[in-house]
C-alpha cells in the first residue's frame, strides 16, 4: 500500500512539474478550505483580469492538517509560491528556517499599522515576512428569532449570560449552547479564549504572562476555566462527542440558541440559517465594566523564500496590501476583519456588530500564540486538552491550570 | 574435466525489480530513520549526532514518556481487543461458513468480507455518524427495541472511546482471519474428517479435537499479522479523533502519537527527530513481538502432512 502510494506521488510530482512550465501561475498554499469558492469566483478573477500573464491557484487544505502538510512540501520543496501564514511563532519558524521570504521592502506594507504587523514580524520588528489580511474576533452569535419568542435580549453581564441559558434550558425547545469537545479546539478557542480576556483584562494580562509576572494559577487565569466548567449543564445531549460542524449545523438548523463563536462564521451562518442572527461579546463580570474581546490577528500572506516566480508573487502580495482587496476580502468574508489601515465599508450587519466592539471594548490576541507556545509541551495544544477536559468535568479548573502552568514553566524561563 | 556451473544470471534479472523497488522505497528509509533518530539539532539549527539523547528523553522526560506509555498501553488494549474479539469471531464465522449445509455461503463470505475492502476514511466517518448523539442512528435503534438508556456519546468517553474504535476496526478486520481460516478448514482434507467420524468424533468435539490443532498454524499467522498491523495502526484514530486523539488523549496510540511528534500539529512544530525516534521504539516494539513469535512460538507449533 504505500508503496503504491510513493510511487504514484513520484509519478504525480514529475508530471505535474512538467505541466507547469508556461504561463507564470501562483499556487497559494491555505487552510481556508471553506473559502475555496469566494477565491475561485471572486478574488482571484479581480486580481487576473488586472494582472494579464499571472494565473493563481487557490489549494487549501484541512485546517487542522495544514500546518504539518505545509511543513513537509517547505522541507521537500514542493510548496506553493504563496503560503497563508499563520500568526506568531508557527510563521516565524517558517521565516528562521528560510522558507519565507522577508517582505520588509514591499511597497504595501506601508498600509498597515505595526500592531496589525506584529504578528509576522521578527521579535525585534526588523523584518515583516508576511502580509496582514484579516482579524477575527470572538464573541457568541444568537438566534434572533428564538431570543424574541422566548423574550429574552442579550446579555452583557455573567450573571445575564446564565440567566438567559437558564431560561432557555427551562423552556426546552432549544439547545441552550452549540458546542462539542470531540475536537477540542472549540473549547479553547471559542471557550477560553473568548471569555478569557475580561478575566485576565487583556494585553494586561496577556504580557504579565509572557514576562513571567504572572502565572497561569494566577486567578485571572483559572476564572474563565470555572466558567467552562459551568457550560457543561447547557450543551446538548452527548456533547462529549459532538464534532465542530455537528455543533455549527446544530446552530444553523435552528435546533441550538447560543453559539460561541468567532466571526469566521458569520458567512456560512449567513448561506446556512434561515433565521435572523445577533451577537453579543463576551459578558462581563458587572455591568459598567470595561469589556475586553480577543480580536485576534489571524490570517497573512507571504512568499515561498524558493518560489521560482518571485516577481509575479510579488505583484500579487502587493494587491493583496491594497485596499482594494481589503474591500473584496472583507465583503466576500464578513466576519474576516480587514487589517488595512483603510477603513473598509462592508454591509454585512453581523460583520457589523463584531467590528463595532473594537470601539467600546480593549483588544487583545489569544494568550496562548505570542512566544509561549514555542516549546514542548505546546501551551496553545495542551490549552485545547485541559479546556475539553474542564468541560468534560474531567479535570478540575485549578488541576487544569496547574497543569498548564507546569508545561510552560518546565521549557520557558521567565516562568521558572 | 569438471563441469563448471553455468551462472544463472536469469535468478538476478528476476530478482532485481523487487529489490530495487523494496530497497529504494523500504529499507534505505527504514535506516534513514533509524539513523536519524540518532541526530538532532545543535544550537545553530545544524544537523549532529547525539547518540542515545533522543531515547533518552523519550524515556526520561516525564513529559515524553507519561505520552509514549500512555500510546503504548492504549496500543496493548486495542490489540487485546482485536486478540480476544477479532479472531474468536473470525474462527468462528470461518468455521460455520465451512459447514457443508449452510445456504448462502458465498453470500456471507462476501458481506463480510467487503468492510475490509473498504478505506479506513470512510469506515471512520460512517461509524462516527452511526455512533453520533446528534445525527446518528444508534440512539434511534436503541430507542426502537426500549434500550435507549443504554446509549452514551462513546466516542466522546474516555472509558470507552478506544474500546469502541478498536470494535470499529474488528468490524472492519474481521474478514481476514475469516477467510485466512476459511481456507485452512477447506485444506484439511475428507479423509482424515471421515476418520474421525468412524471413531465417533462428530460435531464440536470434532472442531475442537481434529480440526483446530490443524488450522493453529494458521491462527498463529492471522495473530502475528493482527500485531504487526495494530501496533502500526493510525489511520482509524486519525480519521476519528484527530491527531490529539481525544478525549483526554484516551484514544492516543504509537502511531498517532508519532505523527504529532514528528509533523507536528497546530501550534505545535514538527520535530522529525524526537518522530524518528519514537519511530525507532515502534520498530523495535514490533521486532521483538515478531521475534518472540517466531522462536518461541512457531517453532514449538505442531504441523500435520497429509
Amino acid at each position: 500500500m504505500t508503496k503504491t502510494f510513493k510511487l504514484a506521488l513520484l509519478t504525480s510530482t514529475l508530471l505535474g512539474g512538467a505541466a507547469a512550465a508556461q504561463d507564470v501561475t501562483l499556487t497559494i498554499e491555505s487552510w481556508r478550505n471553506d473559502d475555496l469558492t469566494i477565491w475561485q469566483d471572486t478574488i482571484i478573477p479581480a486580481f487576473e483580469a488586472a494582472h494579464p500573464g499571472i494565473k493563481v491557484v487557490f489549494a487549501p487544505s484541512a485546517p487542522a492538517e495544514y500546518n504539518a502538510v505545509l511543513n513537509s512540501k517547505l522541507q521537500a520543496g514542493s510548496a506553493g509560491d504563496l503560503i497563508t501564514c499563520r500568526p506568531f511563532d508557527a510563521s516565524l519558524e517558517l521565516y528562521n528556517q528560510g522558507h519565507l521570504a522577508d517582505l520588509s521592502d514591499l511597497g504595501a506594507m506601508a498600509n498597515f499599522s505595526p500592531v496589525a504587523k506584529s504578528a509576522w514580524q521578527t521579535d525585534d520588528g526588523a523584518a515583516t515576512f508576511c502580509v496582514p489580511m484579516a482579524s477575527v474576533i470572538h464573541g457568541f452569535i444568537y438566534n434572533a428569532d428564538a431570543f424574541e419568542q422566548l423574550g429574552l435580549t442579550a446579555p452583557t453581564t455573567n450573571e445575564e449570560f446564565y440567566a438567559v441559558l437558564d431560561a432557555i434550558k427551562a423552556d426546552g425547545s432549544y439547545i441552550p449552547m452549540a458546542m462539542g469537545t470531540n475536537d477540542q479546539w472549540e473549547a479553547a478557542t471559542m471557550g477560553y479564549n473568548n471569555i478569557g480576556p475580561n478575566f485576565w483584562k487583556g494585553e494586561e494580562g496577556r504580557q504579565a504572562l509572557i514576562k513571567g509576572e504572572q502565572k497561569l494559577t494566577d486567578e485571572g487565569w483559572v476564572a474563565p476555566f470555572r466558567e467552562l466548567a459551568k457550560w457543561k449543564d447547557y450543551l446538548g445531549d452527548g456533547f462529549e462527542a459532538q464534532t465542530y460542524p455537528d455543533s455549527q449545523n446544530l446552530f444553523t438548523l435552528g435546533r441550538a440558541a447560543i453559539y460561541p463563536a468567532g466571526s469566521w462564521e458569520i458567512s456560512g451562518f449567513n448561506a446556512q440559517a434561515d433565521f435572523k442572527m445577533g451577537a453579543f461579546p463576551p459578558p462581563v463580570a458587572a455591568a459598567g465594566d470595561t469589556c475586553y474581546i480577543s480580536d485576534h490577528t489571524d490570517i497573512a500572506i507571504g512568499m515561498n523564500a524558493k518560489s521560482p516566480n518571485a516577481e509575479a508573487a510579488r505583484t500579487f502580495l502587493d494587491w493583496v496590501g491594497s485596499p482594494e482587496f481589503a474591500t473584496l476580502y472583507a465583503n466576500a468574508l464578513p466576519g474576516f476583519f480587514s487589517l488595512n489601515s483603510t477603513a473598509v465599508e462592508m454591509s454585512d450587519p453581523l460583520a457589523q456588530e463584531f467590528v463595532s466592539w473594537r470601539e467600546k471594548c480593549q483588544s487583545t490576541i489569544r494568550s496562548t500564540y505570542q512566544i509561549l507556545s514555542r516549546g514542548t509541551p505546546n501551551l496553545e495544544n495542551e490549552t485545547w486538552n485541559a479546556s475539553a477536559n474542564v468541560i468534560r468535568g474531567a479535570e478540575t479548573p485549578e488541576a487544569a491550570a496547574e497543569r498548564l502552568q507546569a508545561g510552560l514553566a518546565s521549557w520557558y524561563e521567565p516562568q521558572k | 574435466m569438471a563441469s563448471r556451473k553455468p551462472v544463472r544470471w536469469h535468478i538476478a534479472v528476476f530478482l532485481a525489480p523487487a529489490v530495487l523497488v523494496y530497497t529504494a522505497l523500504m529499507i534505505i528509509p527504514l535506516f534513514g530513520t533509524l539513523a536519524q533518530s540518532l541526530m538532532n539539532k545543535d544550537a545553530t539549527g545544524e544537523r549532529v549526532f547525539v547518540g542515545l539523547q533522543n531515547f533518552a528523553r523519550l524515556f526520561g522526560d516525564a513529559i515524553w514518556s507519561d505520552a509514549f506509555w500512555n500510546a503504548l498501553a492504549n496500543n496493548t488494549w486495542f490489540f487485546v481487543i482485536h486478540m480476544l474479539v477479532q479472531n474468536p469471531i473470525g474462527i468462528a464465522l470461518a468455521a460455520i461458513l465451512s459447514t457443508p449445509k449452510l445456504r448462502m455461503a458465498a453470500f456471507y463470505r462476501t458481506a463480510i468480507f467487503i468492510p475490509t475492502i473498504l478505506s479506513f476514511v470512510i469506515v471512520g466517518f460512517v461509524w462516527k455518524l452511526i455512533l453520533s448523539p446528534i445525527w446518528g442512528i444508534a440512539p434511534g435503534m436503541l430507542d426502537a427495541v426500549g434500550l435507549k438508556f443504554l446509549f452514551a456519546p462513546w466516542l466522546g468517553r474516555e472509558e470507552t472511546a478506544l474500546t469502541t474504535l478498536a470494535l470499529v476496526s474488528v468490524w472492519q478486520f474481521v474478514g481476514i482471519p475469516m477467510m485466512l481460516i476459511y481456507a485452512a478448514l477447506l485444506s484439511i482434507p475428507d479423509e482424515v474428517i471421515e476418520a474421525a467420524e468412524m471413531d465417533g468424533i462428530t460435531g464440536w468435539s470434532q472442531f475442537w479435537k481434529i480440526k483446530l490443532p490443524l488450522i493453529l498454524p494458521s491462527i498463529g499467522i492471522i495473530s502475528i499479522l493482527t500485531f504487526v498491523g495494530n501496533f502500526n495502526a493510525f489511520d482509524l484514530i486519525y480519521v476519528a479523533q484527530g491527531a490529539l486523539a481525544g478525549p483526554d488523549f484516551s484514544t492516543d496510540i504509537l502511531g498517532t502519537f508519532l505523527y504529532r511528534t514528528f509533523f507536528g500539529f497546530q501550534l505545535q512544530l514538527g520535530d522529525p527527530y524526537m518522530g524518528s525516534a519514537i519511530a525507532g521504539s515502534m520498530f523495535g516494539i514490533i521486532l521483538v513481538g515478531v521475534c518472540i513469535y517466531l522462536f518461541g512460538i512457531q517453532t514449538r507449533l505442531r504441523r500435520y502432512q497429509f
